[in-house]
């Protein structure tokens, strides 16, 4: 049974959301799924797509003006309680780990805190467990001792994954894990992340520019541009036929290693629109290589196109590689 | 190669007790784009620092040979250096935005720099707004500050001045690793028509294999300051010999391989 079809509730559910700030909407609309782990859910986009607004939705770092987010079905609202049973079950891991890490404090203290805080562990179980989770992270659980200046960028990115895991969460927000690594970096903390799907079974909402990295966690994958969803599906089909210009032009700007499964390029021509002033029609057509007088005037809708929701007027053709 | 543009022999960088390049040997071809590979600390950055006569300002120690034609770049005095940098080998870096002066307008930037190096005011001005069109921004941006514009309009403007001095040499430092998958492929387009046109000879140094595969004619590949592999791109990264290069070629995210 195809990801998209699971009837079994959600583990989290996003509906409609609306995330304006001022004049600017930058989340416009989105809706996802993500089912009990292991599963990984991917949101694709560039910068201004508005794929970290959608996290910091999800953690309750900026609340949204419509629309709704339910954990377990339920809606978080109002109480500081629920928020904070939320805010447990629904953790965190920034793109940044250098700038996400308390330089003053030990990364012992740093793991320690939130064990602390929501109570997860007896006080004299903290120093166990944080020796436990370095080690499930791949760290030596000496580095308990250090302070985050201390540790390579890769080293820090584990300890930032360690402390969101700590409280036991039920889903994970991974915000551009690895775009501030190296390529081998990146290759040993996404085999991580792969190896505590596997023995954590772990559901988690990737965020991305890269395609390639999507693709080997995540099964569903949804590509932003100007705050909405314009493909939605399996990963899988997505990457092997876009039915949305701007995964094709997306899934071409990857660079390739192996000259042979190079594909031409799509050049977009200028750049992302003012989402304070966002094109009439389809938000993408002042780029698109295939607009056309529909396209110009009329906002598509998120349609059902070979297995997977997109929302271009042009769908049929450009799976079909008719364009 | 009968005629390197830049050669680097017996290259030793040192900060007090530890060396950090012990380079034998490395050319950059006269319009070639010549790849430098490796990860963060393998001594790809402060090489180039070295090729403009920086590294010391960083408190390192520089032995061996830089040659640019035939001119020796190691131990020439300041004052030569300085002409050197910008009118003859030009940098560019991995955040374009902070390397741009938040003060100046762009245009007051290209003026300044532009007259350092000889030009007169009116000539600066003109010259600028060609580089601009040459790298397909609008002169228009002249009038923006660095926080004005996008990471890779910053990154064509840094890219313009190199135009507008005439370097002849460009170090480019990851210059696409903080850009977004789209800007990052238009931004070595603009490197290849470069290349094309003003005949430019390319450092390119990244640790991202799949972009040196797109790019670059040659590659070396560094590793803890030493070239372990040399060749043209399409052998070394297709058939690599040395197990580092291996390593950093299987790190590569590949669409349609799944982990």
């Amino acid at each position: 049974m195809s990801a998209l079809t699971a009837v079994e509730a959600p583990l989290l559910e996003v509906e409609d959301l609306v995330v304006e700030f001022g004049p600017v909407r930058a989340v416009d609309g989105v809706s996802f799924r993500l089912p009990a782990g292991p599963y990984g859910f991917a949101l694709v986009g560039e910068s201004g797509s508005g794929k970290t607004s959608v996290a910091r939705a999800l953690m309750r770092l900026v609340s949204a003006t419509s629309g709704a987010i339910r954990l377990d079905g339920s809606e978080v609202v109002g109480s500081s309680r629920a928020l904070r049973a939320y805010r447990r079950d629904v953790q965190i891991v920034f793109q940044d780990p250098t700038t996400s890490l308390d330089p003053r404090t030990k990364i012992g203290s740093t793991i320690a805190e939130p064990l602390r805080a929501h109570r997860i562990v007896r006080r004299a179980e903290v120093g166990d467990r944080i020796a436990s989770l370095l080690a499930e992270v791949g760290l030596d659980p000496e580095m308990a001792e250090r302070y985050p200046h201390q540790l390579s960028g890769g080293q820090r990115q584990r300890v930032a994954i360690a402390r969101a895991l700590s409280v036991e969460p039920r889903v994970l927000v991974l915000d551009e894990p690895t775009s501030a690594l190296d390529v081998t970096v990146q290759a040993r903390i996404l085999e991580l992340i792969a190896k505590l799907r596997r023995e954590r079974g772990l559901a988690y909402v990737l965020i991305s520019h890269n395609l390639a990295v999507v693709e080997q966690l995540c099964e569903e994958t949804a590509v932003l541009y100007l705050g909405r969803i314009v493909e939605h599906g399996p990963t899988e089909e997505i990457l092997a036929s876009p039915a949305h210009p701007y995964t094709l032009a997306l899934r071409s700007a990857v660079p390739e290693i192996d000259l042979a499964a190079r594909r031409s390029r799509i050049v977009l021509p200028g750049t992302v629109p003012d989402p304070a002033d966002p094109p009439p029609g389809c938000p993408f057509h002042p780029r698109c290589p295939y607009a056309n007088e529909r396209s110009r005037t009329e906002v598509p809708e998120l349609r059902m196109v070979a297995g997977r929701t997109v929302a271009c007027h042009r769908a049929e053709e450009i799976v079909a590689g008719e364009v | 190669m009968t005629d390197p543009k830049l050669s680097l022999r017996d290259l030793r960088i040192t900060f007090g007790p530890r060396t950090v390049v012990d380079l034998d040997h490395l050319e950059l071809g006269s319009g070639e784009i010549l790849g430098l590979a490796g990860e963060s600390g393998s001594g790809k950055s402060i090489t180039a620092l070295a090729v403009l006569g920086l590294a010391s300002t960083l408190g390192a120690r520089v032995e061996g040979s830089v040659r640019l034609d035939d001119e020796e770049l190691v131990g020439a005095p300041e004052s030569r250096l300085r002409e050197i940098r910008g009118s003859r080998i030009a940098m560019i870096f991995q955040s374009p935005v902070s390397s741009l002066d938040p003060l100046l307008r762009i245009g007051e930037l290209f003026e300044r720099t532009l007259r350092l190096h000889g030009d007169g005011k009116h000539e600066a001005a003109e010259r600028a707004a060609a580089a601009l069109r040459e790298v397909l921004l609008s002169p228009d941006l002249l009038e923006r500050y660095p926080h004005e514009l996008s990471g890779g309009q910053a990154q064509r403007i840094a890219i313009a001045m190199a135009l507008a001095l005439r370097s002849e040499v460009l170090l480019a430092d990851e210059p696409t690793s903080a850009l977004d998958v789209t800007v990052q492929a238009e931004i070595l387009d603009l490197l290849r028509r470069v290349r094309e046109e003003r005949g430019m000879s390319v450092l390119f140094i990244s640790h991202d294999l799949a972009v040196v595969a797109e790019l670059c004619d040659r590659v070396a590949v560094m590793q803890l300051g030493r070239i372990v592999e040399e060749g043209p791109t399409a052998r070394v990264l297709g058939e690599p010999e040395d197990d580092y290069t291996k390593r950093l070629v299987a790190s590569v995210p590949k669409i349609g391989v799944r982990a």
